[in-house]
């Protein structure tokens, strides 16, 4: 077993709504190691958005203790978290959330731009390197509203890859894309989950999670199943035995 | 904090909407080039006033009749006759700081050569006059000692009654014209003056010998005023006193009575004057410095429209690790940017239209260092100010609802 990334110790979050309280999660503890790729499945309303955004250091849990990395993160303000996010995090979207009129390259910047230490000539070696592991080695300079979806979604992961993160969240990550297009994002995960990356994938697509190494599912702010996949479907077999598109 | 990235952001986020950017700063670009334009006319119509005022002469003294009581009755000032020859000769042999004495007597009338007339004054004054005034001879010579002494029938006359006496173009030298039946010969001519900033034609003049106007035109033996001009600007005041002292003594006041004459300078007037011009100056800023407010409304509009259309990318920014206060320095770098270039574009323009006036309309402008610096640092403040607001609000975001938002 490798390093702890992430450890959740009862995380609760309560939201109050008039003058009601919602308790979105009410006691959730896992540890999540280096080198997983955990798929966390729920219904809406299950609580699944709430422990994402706990999980990204967006919010912070009512009672409960979440350490990042070794990190405590409960006690941090607000931008503290926010140089966390930076250094430890990376973030895929539903909606790939590109900047638009930009080019490829200086949207995978853009985590660094929020980074002192890094040179912008360093900035820019490790977007292209991040664009090349992604696979978009030649889109370098098409600007977001020149790509497809799945190119778009390429940009983001490269995005989420350029920080070096101890952690990839993807939220919905292939949830805006055609069938074909998700299997290509999903073997591009898979890849990185082989290249020793640690993975979170929030869906509520329960075919996702023949593909990650292990499952969370959440009802009602508890969590009601956490296993260990032990045979992990390839995600290259899977799109090679789909019907070619017509169109091509 | 990275200044330089965050420079680089903003920059790039007004590159992507050029346009808007644009109409955006045009508020400040109005403002600032209206600022410039606005207090370079001011200051040019003061300088010129300044310019002509000195051109009649910076050290005129001026000293009138003042205003009588007479058992309970007040006097018209120009009905008092007490400024007589003798108060003249008197100053004019006493004074030290006087360098010209004149007396001043006017008649208006009629003005009759052949067949052509022109209504006009006939100005009685000493040989000195046209000193104090700062007027020459062009042509012929001006009348002397012996022509008063004499009470003469001679004139010198300026531009605007040779053309209107004599259309034809002859040469008025040694004419005769008539003045209320008085015939005078015409013996020098004045060089033209043009009219001065209050609009009076200072070549409509007829010059005759004091003596000659007060005996033969009006029977009088009192002055309107005397002219004088003291040795230098300097000495004004000094020359002032002098006069002063030597008048009260002539007319015998006592210590309680008050000055049964007053005297102005010069300075006075061009005082006077200066704070016209001021308060036309300051109310041309002030208009111009409302439209640099409206400009910078206009800025706080835009950017608050802008981060309402931009939340998602707010959102986006925090969630790859911006803190609150680098979106704040984001935005108000955006904003800074647009009023400083709109204020360096404005500041050029102003000139630019300061420059086109000067050249086509023949106005006086007279750029202001101390304006276009002003402006420009207002329109640095106007951006920061009209700024922060809506950055506050972009850095108060939070990053989960900025994401959702559609």
């Amino acid at each position: 077993m490798g390093n702890k990334v992430i450890e959740l110790q009862d995380i609760r979050r309560d939201f109050i709504v008039g003058d009601e309280t919602v308790h979105a999660l009410r006691g959730v503890s896992f540890t999540i190691t280096e080198g997983e790729f955990v798929t966390i499945m729920g219904t809406s309303g299950s609580g699944k958005s709430t422990l994402l955004n706990i999980l990204g250091c967006l919010d912070t849990p009512t009672s409960g203790e979440y350490l990042l990395d070794g990190i405590p993160v409960r006690s941090m303000s607000k931008s503290q978290r926010a140089t966390l996010r930076n250094r430890k995090i990376g973030f895929v979207f539903q909606n790939y959330n590109l900047l638009a009129k930009t080019t490829a390259t200086e949207n995978v910047e853009l985590p660094l731009m929020y980074n002192p230490e890094i040179s912008s000539a360093e900035r820019r070696r490790r977007a292209e390197e991040a664009l090349d592991a992604v696979g978009l080695g030649d889109r370098k300079e098409h600007k977001s509203n020149q790509m497809s979806g799945g190119q778009m979604q390429r940009v983001a992961i490269a995005r989420a890859l350029v920080n070096n993160p101890a952690v990839i969240l993807a939220d919905e990550a292939t949830g805006n894309l055609d069938t074909r297009t998700s299997y290509e994002i999903l073997m591009l995960f898979q890849k990185l989950h082989s290249e020793g990356r640690t993975i979170i994938f929030v869906t509520h697509n329960p075919d996702i999670a023949n593909y990650s190494s292990r499952n969370i599912r959440l009802r009602d702010g508890h969590i009601i199943e956490d296993a260990r996949n032990s045979s992990i479907r390839s995600a290259e077999e899977t799109y090679r035995s789909l019907p070619k598109d017509e169109d091509n | 904090m990275n200044y330089t990235n965050l420079f680089r952001i903003a920059l790039k986020a007004l590159a992507n909407n050029k346009m808007r950017a644009f109409l955006t700063m045009l508020g400040i670009i109005i403002g600032v080039g209206s600022v410039i334009t606005m207090i370079a006319l001011g200051q040019g119509t003061q300088k010129s006033i300044q310019a002509e005022i000195s051109g009649m002469g910076s050290n005129i003294i001026m000293v009138h009749p003042g205003g009588d009581r007479r058992g309970g009755v007040r006097l018209d000032p120009s009905e008092m006759q007490t400024l007589k020859i003798k108060n003249y000769e008197t100053l004019r042999s006493e004074c030290m700081y006087l360098a010209a004495v004149s007396p001043y007597v006017t008649a208006s009338g009629q003005l009759v050569c052949g067949n052509n007339n022109y209504p006009s004054s006939v100005t009685g004054a000493g040989t000195e006059y046209i000193s104090i005034r700062q007027l020459a001879v062009e042509d012929g010579a001006m009348f002397t000692e012996a022509d008063i002494k004499t009470s003469a029938k001679v004139c010198v006359i300026g531009k605007t009654i040779v053309d209107n006496l004599f259309p034809d173009g002859g040469d008025p030298i040694g004419k005769i014209i008539r003045f209320n039946q008085v015939p005078l010969k015409v013996i020098g001519v004045l060089e033209s003056k043009g009219y001065n900033s209050m609009g009076m034609d200072q070549d409509d003049i007829v010059l005759a010998p004091y003596t000659t106007v007060m005996k033969r035109m009006l029977a009088i033996t009192h002055f309107n005023g005397i002219f004088a001009s003291a040795l230098s600007e300097d000495m004004t005041d000094y020359a002032t006193a002098e006069i002063r002292t030597i008048l009260r003594r002539e007319h015998r006041l006592k210590d309680s009575d008050s000055d049964d004459f007053t005297i102005r300078t010069q300075q006075e007037l061009s005082e006077m004057l200066n704070t016209t011009t001021n308060l036309l100056t300051t109310l041309l800023a002030c208009i111009a410095g409302i439209s640099l407010l409206v400009g910078g409304i206009g800025i706080m509009n835009i950017m608050y429209v802008s981060i309402t259309e931009r939340t998602r990318e707010i959102g986006l920014r925090m969630s790859v690790g911006a803190r609150g206060v680098d979106i704040l320095v984001q935005f108000l770098i955006e904003a800074v940017l647009i009023s400083v270039t709109g204020g360096i574009i404005g500041i050029l323009l102003g000139c630019t239209a300061c420059i086109a006036v000067k050249f086509l309309a023949h106005w006086p402008v007279y750029i202001q260092i101390w304006s276009v610096i002003l402006s420009f640092a207002v329109c640095t403040v106007t951006g920061i100010f009209f700024g922060w607001y809506p950055a506050r609000k972009a850095a108060d975001l939070d990053p989960i609802d900025a994401l959702r938002y559609e």
